[in-house]
């Protein structure tokens, strides 16, 4: 996978950023910067406020404090289940979606996403018809209508078997290296996140733990063992009191 | 906006079941009540066993002889009479289903007629009618049928009875002929011709004749039962219809029963397609996870909102439109009135859509937001379709508030000043008040999804 652009102007600034709901803080003081091109996994717990993060990324969700520095239309939000309608056709979803998108060439918007899904010879056929991993390429292309520079995904692997996931990952690591568009995903799946990400965040009851490779969370946690990433990282994680 | 209803009606057309039933329902649904409106309601089938032997089958009123048989003619025009020989036949054409009801005229009816008619007392003439208690609504149907059917045998009977009563009042008032079996023909003077004779008596006596007092007493007498018999010939009357009634419409317009018959079903068409419509419409938007996705800045959730309407409310008044249009060709109901009900149906859509958007915004997914729509629509109907004074006033004040709050009534309402001529101002502003308040609900639902 070719390195990302960190001599360029990052693609997203996030600083001090927190969410409250009531008394409860769901994320405290979050802050990172992320290049054109990398791979983001965030990596924690359930509840460590992984979603939160992502939705107020994506605009979805309002900070109590902090800032990001993207507008909402610089960023694609892909969700974590398929949102496209099964009753309608690779191509028209892809075209329905690049209409509410305001994109400026529709036909050639939705040409560009059939090759980069490589759906062209299945451009006809219903979405429902479509495997879960077509499914999630087509979610995934229609996060990617509108050109943005950064791509949010909230777990898109995680209903797909481990081929369908492999092909998924090979289309998003494509697309950051060619387009040089920046992808923050979250995921559960910990070798996913080694094996994919460029750098991690880590987070855990709302707070970031940790920032940086996969190597250098192995390298945090005094051990080095090639083979057992995710032992690694959760003994990080009791490290750390979680 | 234009891009999600293209989508939507899209989606509509690749759902040919959907489409089918949302439809044909609404057609057929007028297809049959045109049909069963136009056609009137058919005559029960009664078992009928007149067991009176043909021969004595006459009554004798006065010096008439009536034929019963005039009067069992009443009976056969309301009913479809299947002929019988006897009782048990009757009874078993009954219990077979054959027959809703049976009627049997036993063998004395018309001895006791006759023995109550000259007054020689006796139980009094009965007729037995034989119900099948299989289904209280077809035993009420032929009750009902039967007894108003028995009515006017009566009413016909007995204005026999005071017609020949009458000139019996007649005779003894102003005189003439009267024939009598074996007599033979009897002159009767008459109270007024022995008025008259008295009088000219009077008249030749001397003045201080002692007669004179006496005479003058019996003319006095004559003239006064004279005069209050002919008054009594009215009285007589009235005793076989004592009561006449004069209705008056105080509110509400003067709808026959067929055209409120059309406008339920054509309300009933109209909600079902709007509400399921929209709702369906709108947790198809979460069903697919799509929702999510939309509101992030690509529409927000009231032209989201409006676009469901829009949708539902188009579909429901096209279809509905359609529907009435059948009914009126059917009914002959007249073309002058075109722009009114369509009005009254654009504005009940909306309303009925809205609605169906609320279900929709408060539900996750297409078949609860379906069952949900279902479950109140017909609540909602029925409860609308409570009259006054059926039900305590309490109950119904409160059944007309729970009405008032849902489009059903209404727009039933409008519908009926649409095609009565009414005024379509407080039902269509009802229903314009309605669709902001209920898409005001479903927005205020739709903040809980993202």
């Amino acid at each position: 996978m070719a390195a990302p652009r960190t001599d360029a102007l990052p693609a997203l600034r996030v600083e001090a950023l927190s969410k409250s709901y009531g008394d409860r803080r769901a994320l405290q003081d979050v802050s990172f910067i992320a290049a054109p091109g990398e791979l983001i996994a965030i990596i924690g717990p359930n509840g460590a406020g992984k979603t939160t993060l992502l939705q107020i990324l994506g605009g979805a969700l309002v900070a109590t404090s902090g800032t990001v520095s993207l507008d909402r239309d610089d960023v694609g939000w892909v969700p974590q289940q398929p949102a496209v309608y099964s009753k309608l056709s690779v191509r028209e979803n892809l075209w329905l979606f690049a209409r509410l998108e305001k994109v400026g060439d529709v036909e050639a918007t939705v040409n560009r996403m059939l090759d980069q899904t490589g759906l062209g010879d299945r451009a006809g056929d219903p979405l429902g018809e479509l495997s879960g991993g077509n499914r999630q390429r087509v979610n995934v292309a229609v996060g990617l209508l509108g050109d943005p520079a950064v791509l949010l995904l909230d777990e898109p692997s995680s209903s797909l078997d481990p081929r369908q996931r492999a092909r998924l990952w090979d289309f998003i690591a494509t697309l950051a290296r060619e387009q040089g568009t920046t992808v923050v995903y979250s995921t559960h799946n910990v070798a996913e996140a080694e094996r994919y990400a460029d750098r991690l965040l880590v987070l855990a009851d709302g707070e970031l733990l940790f920032t940086g490779t996969p190597a250098e969370l192995e390298r945090a946690t005094g051990e080095h063992d090639a083979t057992d990433f995710e032992g690694a990282f959760v003994r990080f994680l009791r490290s750390r009191g979680h | 906006m234009r891009w999600l209803l293209f989508k939507d009606l899209r989606i509509l057309r690749r759902s040919p079941l959907l489409v089918a039933l949302l439809v044909l329902y609404p057609l057929v649904v007028a297809l049959l009540v045109g049909v069963a409106l136009s056609s009137g309601p058919s005559k029960p089938k009664v078992a009928f066993a007149n067991l009176v032997p043909p021969d004595e089958a006459t009554i004798s009123v006065g010096g008439r002889r009536l034929d019963a048989a005039t009067y069992a003619s009443e009976l056969f025009d309301a009913v479809d009479a299947i002929r019988v020989d006897s009782r048990a036949e009757a009874i078993a054409k009954v219990r077979s289903g054959e027959a809703l009801g049976a009627l049997v005229i036993p063998p004395d009816v018309i001895d006791r007629l006759q023995a109550t008619l000259s007054l020689a007392g006796g139980e009094p003439p009965t007729v037995e009618v034989y119900y099948s208690a299989e289904n209280p609504l077809k035993r009420r149907y032929v009750e009902a049928t039967i007894d108003a059917t028995l009515a006017d045998a009566n009413k016909a009977l007995s204005n026999e009875i005071f017609s020949e009563a009458a000139s019996y009042l007649n005779l003894i008032v102003a005189g003439g002929s009267l024939s009598l079996p074996v007599v033979g023909e009897v002159d009767i003077l008459g109270l007024r011709n022995a008025r008259a004779i008295v009088d000219a008596a009077i008249t030749g006596l001397p003045d201080d004749s002692s007669a004179r007092a006496a005479l003058e007493q019996v003319s006095r007498f004559a003239g006064l039962a004279a005069d209050n018999l002919n008054v009594s010939k009215p009285i007589l009357a009235s005793i076989s219809t004592p009561i006449t009634v004069q209705e008056r419409s105080l509110s509400g317009s003067d709808t026959s029963l067929d055209v409120f018959g059309v406008e339920v079903a054509v309300v009933i068409s109209l909600m079902n397609v709007a509400l399921l419509l929209a709702a369906g419409m709108l947790a198809l938007e979460r069903e697919e996870h799509v929702f999510g996705r939309l509101v992030r800045g690509l529409v927000t959730r009231t032209g989201l909102l409006v676009e469901k309407i829009a949708l539902a409310g188009s579909c429901a008044w096209a279809l509905a439109s359609v529907m009435l249009a059948i009914l009126v060709a059917f009914l002959d109901l007249g073309w002058s009135r075109t722009p009114a009900w369509l009005a009254a149906l654009a504005l009940a859509a909306v309303a009925f859509a809205a609605l169906g958007a609320a279900i929709g915004g408060v539900t996750r997914d297409v078949r609860a937001a379906s069952l949900l729509a279902f479950m109140l629509a017909l609540p909602i109907a029925a409860l609308a379709l409570v009259p006054s004074g059926a039900v305590d006033g309490t109950l119904y004040d409160a059944i007309r508030i729970v009405s008032g709050a849902f489009p059903f009534k209404p727009s039933l309402t409008a519908l009926d000043a649409g095609l009565s001529g009414g005024s379509l101002v407080t039902p269509l502003a009802h229903l314009a008040a309605l669709t902001v308040a209920f898409t005001a609900l479903a927005r205020l639902a739709l903040r809980r999804f993202r």
